[in-house]
């Protein structure tokens, strides 16, 4: 019995196997993870991929590490803020950084090649905010909104929603056209697969970038119309106004009519200037005035060992204390600036200036050897104190609630006293005149900094944005806009990696295309032909 | 010849009640030896022929023997019989339909019963046989007397003796007969026979399946012992495959099986380690000495690139998933290597084929120990204690030397941070470890039901205080046959309980980094009283090391798994048609681990969150089921053999892992679980097919197909198809071969086929364009509300197999009366559609590193085994076996355009700085290439700091001037097992060897004076400084990529000595009791100047050392 019994279940169970359920069994499907057509079938979900496109700027994936939007290299060093501000600023006399780490000692050297984990870095931080971008604007067409049936106010916002993201395309392409020069292009037509973007002229991207702002201006919210955070028609009208302030960089076109004009646009929106400079950079500077577009952190909720965290930690070495800076945890010893910069300043210690915030105690304001920690003034401005004097919300004291004020109204003013000067004919000098005083009278808490037009010069200019925007991310795109950048005239500390600084080729205006687009895309040359 | 035998078992009945009753004779002339196979086949064509006539045609045709008594089979019965290629069962039925005889196959014997009434009551018992416990070995029918004298012959001596086997085991069943006549015995279950012989010239013939018979002449003795010895040239060794078994003359593929006799010996705690060093072309590499920690298995190189690179294991018929189970150092680990028979290492396509898309790697079938039907009860016991300790540390600067150093190279702020004490930091984390492996089976049969029943238990001291594992198995076996053999029954259940206490490994590089001068202890009560570098505010400085012991003794850090592996097999012969099989496999692997690790308050580590709770857990259930028909018939007309098998496989692979919150040492939430746990599923739907075709048994023709789907791919990628062919020759067969005499043995193959990887670590849905939500720390805030983020994920909608195709080229000889046996093969494979992780076209993917198919990679070797039996007399016999593997790695294409010039994939990250990589893959040479600057030195041969040759002559040392010097891969590697036995002493060695391995010294690169200048605190430094002088002042990350740190790190190791006696059974000879010591890791020659020259990926950096291990075991048996 329990044999023919056993016998028979077992021929019947094998006959009985459907092999075609079995089949089915591979049409696996994830268990939590949506597909794209399952989230934007929800209005509700809009938000929160929105949210990832400006959290791109911020973190380094779906959790502090981990989860990386990016691979093949280290997460935190490799954000996006972080990557910018490295190449931004530690090309420059603004910054240098000891650590060991890859080849970090190249950039500030200024001898990087295509292979440089630094520009890497950069690079694939931009296409992946260009492809995020694209993929958000192609699912948000209006086609696609009016299938899924988006209507009424949801529609509304999620077309708000698009011409954010086209804001932040924009914005990441204009760090390509800064940075890079001539680089892939992909717009939402391009959708997702293997295939070889073209490359496109500098020039080209110039006017891209610059007929998107356009397009999307009448689109976005008011200036100081939305949530702050957001992007407005003030960050678009900023980013207008550096497009326009550089385009003799990047087209050999004159703009400076139209950067004075978008940057009085700004201006004219109504910001004003936070009393204390200091208050700029602190844990709740989200509260602060002035600042237009900000890059968001918090030390609970928005966390990365990139972005503002570098930029509190890195600087505290030495005698420095970390509760100082409203961190629990022992800072990196990394960054400090150099003499070059500290001299721009009446003081080191911020007695007269107050934007001279330097670390003097135990520091050799002479970078002597880069390695050493002690060699150079770190600078202080990054803090995640209160303006209160209170630490920031971790708990455990390792991550800044600070933002980092990306675009802010003293760039604006600065901008159009550049671009009076540059060509008299974009505004008015005593206008001009009177934003540059507005930032030294604030910075020296009375008048008594204040210049007067024959003190209004375009070094002066330069040397105004390096008090008032150190370690900002300005400085490169400043220094190759006043020629000093690469050239033997103007040198600093280890400029060229030697001691005294020497001049470089102008060919490194640009960072060249990295090694790993140039073998994964044919279609790529260097802008420069020293890269090749 | 007349045959006059007995057996009596009748089916279906109490074996004991019927051996009390009978007289038997037996009459074999000799035994050869065959596959007991029912389903054998049989053509008669006969008019009006004799019973015995009938019987001597089958056993011609099958080489079953018929074991009968004469005075129940009329043998004189004419039958006329018209059977075409029918199997031996239908005959019986038909011969003995309407009689009272009934028969029963076993092993090689038919053996033909009545029932016991019917038995006509010719004599009684012999004095002494002990019938009720009688048993006979394997392949016989239970239920045979001791003695069987020839009822009709004059008696005049009687003779009696006992026959063990080689290890001095008795051996029941053996056949004892009076040559040239029909009188014999069987000996009983203690081995023992009396036989009455008709005078002294008499001559005893022994013989027994698989042993070599033997002639003695009886003359004056009456007590006569024999040891026999195993027959080598005729056992035929049957090898398990994928989907059945083969005879091993019979396989055409690149096949080798390693069976517990030859097994590494020793504290042998995870399974791959027991073939460790046998066999040629398998690289077996542990990760390093933590308690259960795995090894690295590869078999001819890796074929991937970003893709699984280990082989496929399957256990009793189950295909493991690979992924480890979390809670335990090794998915392997949880397998009993005592409940281990063998193992089969199928190496070329056209052995792995069968298995498909997860065959490109090779596969490793493992087989656990069975019960064997007629066995009698046995009971085994083994035990293992081992002491391990460490073999060497690094050599750093001790206090002394250390505060010379800072005198000399630190600033003023540092020289204030040097202590006054000389500590050993390494000293402090070893320590000697003891451990003990217990086993204890059961094996036998009840009936017709054969068991085995195994339990262990393991409790094993890592040489890292603090580290330990403690595993629990049991095994079950069950193996019934029923419906008179047509159905067989293999059960097997696998359970494991294992608990480990995982050791901080931080701890290992800690011990070198840490400051010699200063204090294990401090006064410092917030940090548990161990010596911290702090900050100002009593912090402790994150850069700086944290003191070893503390990582140690003050984290709790366990974990727990319960893991059960099985399957019930079936295998049915049609009883229409036996030599028809339908084979169905049911199996399941499924886990439940969980752990966490708790730190107090007063670690420094987590000092700021005041201490740190996390937990784990996971669920993995996977499940297996295999449908498979098997034909098997010899065609003698045209001398054919064919071996058809076709089925089918489903196997399904799930895992689920809760997320949980990060606590502070007091319960606040500091870190939020993840939005969702992890749930992830993937399944692989199979249908496969062989042939096997044997002519005139010497030509033989292996084809295999396989077609798998694939979950991880979409529809229009799922189904792969891969095929293999291969043909062999047995060239000893052939007429012009026969005479050469020093010839025994001769086998030529040559394969070919296509295997497949899907095997993506953690990747089930690479296909789909799915969203991905945000971690509670990962929002992004939009006024005052965060919102949790949706990522678009990157993927390749068209992403398929990877598929490698391998060509083998083999040889098999035995020479001398296989004295000397060996096989050479020759092979290249060549992997296309790698599923490599490559950057996209910039902006064309949502990712910078998308996962797809791309690239080629090719791997070219030779293989050699050789084993000699130098020495094989009785008491002395010494052995030799030596394997090589010659395998050169190269990848020949990695991108989607034709980009020549390009660098490649950086890899392989090291220590020193964040983000520096010394590895490089590039088309045109090996995977993971050393990528490096070429090293300037001054004309002592001292490297000069700093100085680099500038290869691309720019004046200018960038990463231009890197260039690819030398790779991991052994270009060759060798075993060598050398064995010898004296009387009882037995002694066994492995021995390995690799040359031209190269590693990245990490230990050694950090070695800068420059150590003493981290701000705040002090890092010690390895020895090597003293020689190199290096100061590391500026541009480290140059001076770690210096081709100075790449050495050449062949080596030879001794791994295991075995040194084993055998006691004389005692207590009436049922207990047998072995001893034996063990030494492993016992000596490495080496050049290297790192700790280890064996390191898995290359780059040395401060890993669990491999212990050296002394062990004493005890095996009882009874």
């Amino acid at each position: 019995m329990t044999i023919r019994f056993i016998k028979n279940s077992f021929l019947a169970g094998a006959l009985a196997l459907s092999f075609t359920a079995c089949v089915d069994d591979l049409d696996r499907q994830p268990f939590y993870d949506q597909t794209s057509n399952t989230v934007y079938a929800d209005f509700a979900n809009y938000k929160g991929v929105l949210a990832k496109l400006y959290a791109g700027y911020a973190v380094t994936g779906q959790s502090v590490d981990g989860t990386a939007d990016l691979s093949g290299f280290d997460e935190g060093k490799s954000s996006y803020l972080r990557a910018y501000w490295t190449l931004q600023e530690l090309t420059t006399d603004e910054a240098v950084i000891g650590w060991n780490d890859g080849t970090l000692f190249d950039i500030h050297d200024m001898d990087w090649t295509v292979q440089d984990d630094y520009v890497r870095f950069m690079y694939d931080r931009i296409y992946y905010q260009i492809a995020l971008t694209n993929e958000f604007i192609r699912e948000t067409a209006d086609g696609k909104l009016s299938g899924r049936g988006i209507t009424g106010t949801n529609l509304d916002e999620a077309k708000l929603f698009r011409a954010e993201a086209r804001f932040l395309r924009a914005l990441s392409y204009w760090h390509a056209l800064d940075l890079f020069g001539s680089v892939p292009f992909v717009t939402e037509d391009d959708g997702v697969g293997a295939y070889f973007p073209e490359q496109i002229s500098r020039e080209n991207l110039f006017a891209y970038v610059e007929s998107e702002l356009l397009a999307i201006e009448p689109e976005l919210s008011a200036a100081r119309g939305t949530e702050y955070g957001r992007a407005d028609k003030a960050a678009a009208w900023t980013l207008l106004a550096r497009l326009y302030i550089n385009s003799e960089v990047y087209t050999g076109k004159k703009r400076y009519t139209d950067a004075a004009s978008y940057a009085g646009k700004v201006i004219a929106a109504g910001y004003t200037l936070e009393d204390d400079y200091s208050r700029l950079f602190m844990a709740d500077n989200n509260t602060a005035r002035g600042i237009i577009f900000p890059i968001s952190f918090d030390g609970v909720r928005t966390k990365t060992w990139g972005g503002i965290t570098y930029l509190v930690l890195g600087p505290i070495g030495g005698s420095m204390s970390s509760a100082n800076f409203g961190m629990k945890v022992s800072g990196w010893s990394g960054q400090r600036t150099t003499q070059t910069i500290v001299d721009l300043f009446p003081d080191a210690d911020g007695t007269v200036d107050e934007r001279a915030m330097f670390y003097t105690d135990g520091q050799s304001k002479e970078v002597n050897d880069i390695t050493v920690f002690t060699d150079g003034y770190p600078i202080t401005k990054y803090s995640n104190l209160t303006s209160a004097g209170a630490a920031g919300s971790d708990p455990a004291g390792n991550f800044p609630d600070t933002d980092f004020p990306m675009f802010r109204i003293e760039d604006v003013y600065l901008m159009y006293a550049e671009a009076v000067l540059r060509d008299g004919a974009a505004g008015d000098r005593a206008t001009a005149l009177g934003y540059v005083n507005a930032l030294r009278t604030r910075a020296y808490n009375n008048a008594s900094g204040n210049i007067s037009d024959a003190g209004l010069t375009l070094d002066f200019i330069l040397d105004e944005r390096a008090r008032e925007l150190s370690w900002e991310a300005y400085r490169r795109t400043d220094l190759i806009r006043f020629g000093k950048f690469t050239s033997s005239s103007y040198v600093w500390p280890w400029k060229g990696g030697v001691k005294d600084g020497k001049g470089v080729g102008s060919y490194r205006t640009v960072f060249p295309i990295p090694a790993s687009d140039i073998a994964a895309n044919p279609n790529l040359k260097q802008l420069f032909s020293e890269y090749n | 010849m007349k045959k006059n035998v007995w057996s009596l078992s009748p089916r279906r009945k109490p074996v004991g009640a019927l051996i009390m009753t009978a007289f038997l004779i037996l009459c074999i002339s000799t035994l050869s030896l065959q596959a007991s196979d029912t389903a054998k086949q049989v053509t008669i064509n006969k008019e009006n022929a004799s019973l015995l006539e009938v019987f001597a045609s089958i056993e011609q045709q099958t080489g079953y023997k018929f074991f009968y008594s004469n005075n129940q089979v009329d043998i004189d019965r004419k039958v006329t019989m018209r059977y075409k290629a029918v199997s031996v069962t239908r005959i019986l039925n038909d011969l003995f339909r309407n009689t009272t005889v009934s028969f029963s196959f076993s092993g090689n014997y038919i053996v033909l019963t009545v029932p016991r009434a019917e038995i006509p009551p010719v004599g009684a018992a012999p004095a002494g046989a002990d019938a009720a416990s009688q048993s006979l070995p394997e392949g016989i029918t239970p239920g045979l007397t001791t003695t069987m004298p020839m009822v009709n012959e004059p008696v005049t001596i009687r003779v009696a003796g006992t026959v063990r086997d080689e290890t001095g085991a008795t051996l029941p069943g053996v056949n004892v007969i009076e040559k040239g006549t029909n009188n014999g015995v069987t000996t009983g279950v203690d081995g023992a026979f009396v036989l009455n012989v008709t005078d002294g010239n008499a001559v005893l013939q022994f013989s027994f399946i698989g042993y070599e018979t033997q002639e003695i002449v009886v003359g004056s003795q009456t007590a006569i012992d024999v040891n026999m010895t195993p027959d080598a040239k005729t056992l035929n060794e049957v090898v398990v495959i994928g989907y059945g078994t083969q005879t091993k003359e019979d396989m055409t593929g690149s096949v080798i099986a390693v069976s517990q006799k030859d097994f590494n010996k020793g504290q042998v705690t995870t399974p791959e380690q027991l073939i460790s060093g046998k066999v040629a072309g398998v690289q077996i590499v542990s990760n390093g000495g933590a308690p259960g920690s795995g090894s690295q298995i590869r078999i001819r190189g890796g074929s991937s690139l970003n893709a699984s690179n280990d082989p496929l294991i399957v256990v009793d018929g189950v295909p493991l998933d690979n992924a480890a189970v979390s809670g335990t150092a090794n998915a392997l680990s949880l397998i009993n290597p005592n409940d281990i028979e063998t193992f089969t290492v199928l190496k070329d396509a056209s052995a792995t084929a069968i298995y498909g898309s997860r065959a490109s790697n090779g596969v490793i079938i493992i087989t656990t120990k069975k019960g064997a039907e007629g066995d009698k009860l046995k009971v085994t016991f083994n035990s293992v204690l081992s002491v391990s300790d460490v073999t060497k540390t690094v050599d750093v600067l001790n206090g002394d030397q250390y505060r010379e150093v800072v005198a000399k190279y630190a600033t003023d702020s540092q020289k204030a941070l040097v202590g006054t004490a000389n500590t050993d930091w390494q000293d402090l984390i070893y320590r000697t470890a003891v451990s003990q492996d217990n086993n204890l089976s059961f094996s036998g049969a009840v009936k017709k039901l054969p068991y085995r029943l195994s339990v262990g238990y393991l409790n094993q001291d890592g040489i890292i205080k603090t580290s330990n594992m403690k595993r629990t198995t049991a095994s079950l076996n069950l193996n019934p046959s029923l419906l008179d053999d047509h159905l067989k029954i293999n059960l097997n259940v696998k359970g494991v309980l294992s608990k480990s206490r995982f050791a901080d490994e931080g701890a290992i590089g800690a011990a070198v980094n840490m400051d010699p001068t200063q204090p294990v202890y401090s006064d410092n009560s917030a940090l548990g009283g161990y010596f911290e570098f702090t900050d100002a505010s009593g912090t402790p400085i994150t850069l700086a090391p944290r003191n070893p012991l503390s990582l140690l003794e003050q984290r709790d850090a366990t974990g727990e798994s319960k893991r059960s592996i099985g399957n019930v097999q079936f295998d049915y012969s049609f009883h229409f048609l036996p030599e028809l099989h339908a084979n169905l496999n049911l199996g399941y692997d499924v886990s439940r681990s969980d752990g966490h690790t708790n730190l107090p308050a007063t670690a420094a580590t987590v000092y700021t969150t005041a201490g740190s709770h996390t937990q784990y857990a996971q669920n993995k259930r996977n499940v297996l089921l295999d449908f498979y028909l098997n034909y098997n018939h010899e065609f003698e007309n045209i001398e054919s053999r064919i071996d058809v098998t076709g089925g089918y496989s489903y196997q399904d692979f799930y895992r689920f892992e809760p997320s949980y919150a990060e606590l502070t040492g007091n319960g606040t939430v500091l870190e939020q679980p993840a939005p969702y746990p992890l749930k992830t599923q993937n399944t692989l739907v199979s249908f496969f097919g062989r042939l096997n075709y044997t002519f005139k048994e010497r030509y033989l023709l292996t084809a295999t197909v396989r077609r798998d789907g694939s979950s991880r791919f979409s529809e229009d990628n799922r189904w792969g198809m891969f095929p293999s062919v291969a043909v062999a020759w047995r060239a000893n067969r052939e007429a012009f071969l026969s005479d050469v005499a020093f010839l025994s043995d001769l086998k030529v193959r040559l394969g070919y086929g296509v295997t497949g990887q899907q095997d993506i670590v953690g990747r089930d849905y690479p296909y789909l364009a799915r969203y991905t939500t945000g971690q509670s720390t990962a929002m992004y805030p939009f006024g005052n509300q965060y919102y949790t983020t949706l990522r678009a994920e990157g993927y390749d909608p068209n992403i398929k197999w990877e598929s490698t195709t391998t060509y083998n080229a083999g040889i098999d000889f035995g020479f001398f009366d296989n004295r000397v046996t060996g096989s050479v093969d020759v092979y290249t494979k060549k992997t296309k559609d790698l599923l490599s992780i490559i950057p996209p076209a910039a902006g064309t993917n949502l990712t910078n590193q998308i996962l797809t198919n791309v690239g080629s990679i090719e791997n070219k070797g030779v293989e050699a085994v050789l084993n000699f039996k130098i020495v094989d007399r009785k008491d002395f016999t010494f052995n030799f076996g030596v394997n090589a593997t010659i395998n050169k790695n190269e990848i020949t294409n990695l991108s989607k355009t034709s980009e020549k010039n390009s660098v490649g994939i950086l890899t392989g990250g090291i220590a020193g700085g964040t983000g520096n990589t010394v590895q490089v893959h590039t088309v045109g040479y090996p995977a993971y290439s050393f990528y490096v600057y070429k090293q300037v030195y001054d004309e002592n041969g001292k490297p000069i700091e700093g100085a680099y040759v500038d290869r691309n002559g720019d004046g200018n040392i960038s990463a231009d001037d890197l260039y690819r010097y030398k790779a991991p891969n052994a270009k060759l590697y060798m075993g060598f097992n050398p064995q010898f036995t004296y009387k009882n002493w037995s002694l066994n060695m492995v021995m390995r060897a690799s040359f031209n391995n190269y590693v990245y010294n990490n230990t050694a690169s950090g070695a800068v004076y420059q150590n003493v200048n981290w701000s705040g605190y002090l890092l010690n430094i390895p020895t090597s400084v003293l020689k190199t002088n290096f100061v590391g002042a500026e541009n480290v990350s140059y001076l770690l990529r210096s081709d100075y740190w790449v050495e050449n790190a062949s080596f030879l190791r001794m791994d295991n000595i075995s040194l084993a006696y055998r006691f004389k059974r005692f207590m009436h000879e049922k207990v047998g009791l072995s001893l034996s010591a063990n030494a492993q890791n016992v000596f490495v020659i080496t050049d290297y100047s790192g700790l280890d020259p064996e390191v898995v990926g290359g780059i040395d950096n401060k890993f669990y050392p491999r212990p050296r291990v002394y062990s004493l075991g005890i095996n009882l048996d009874f």
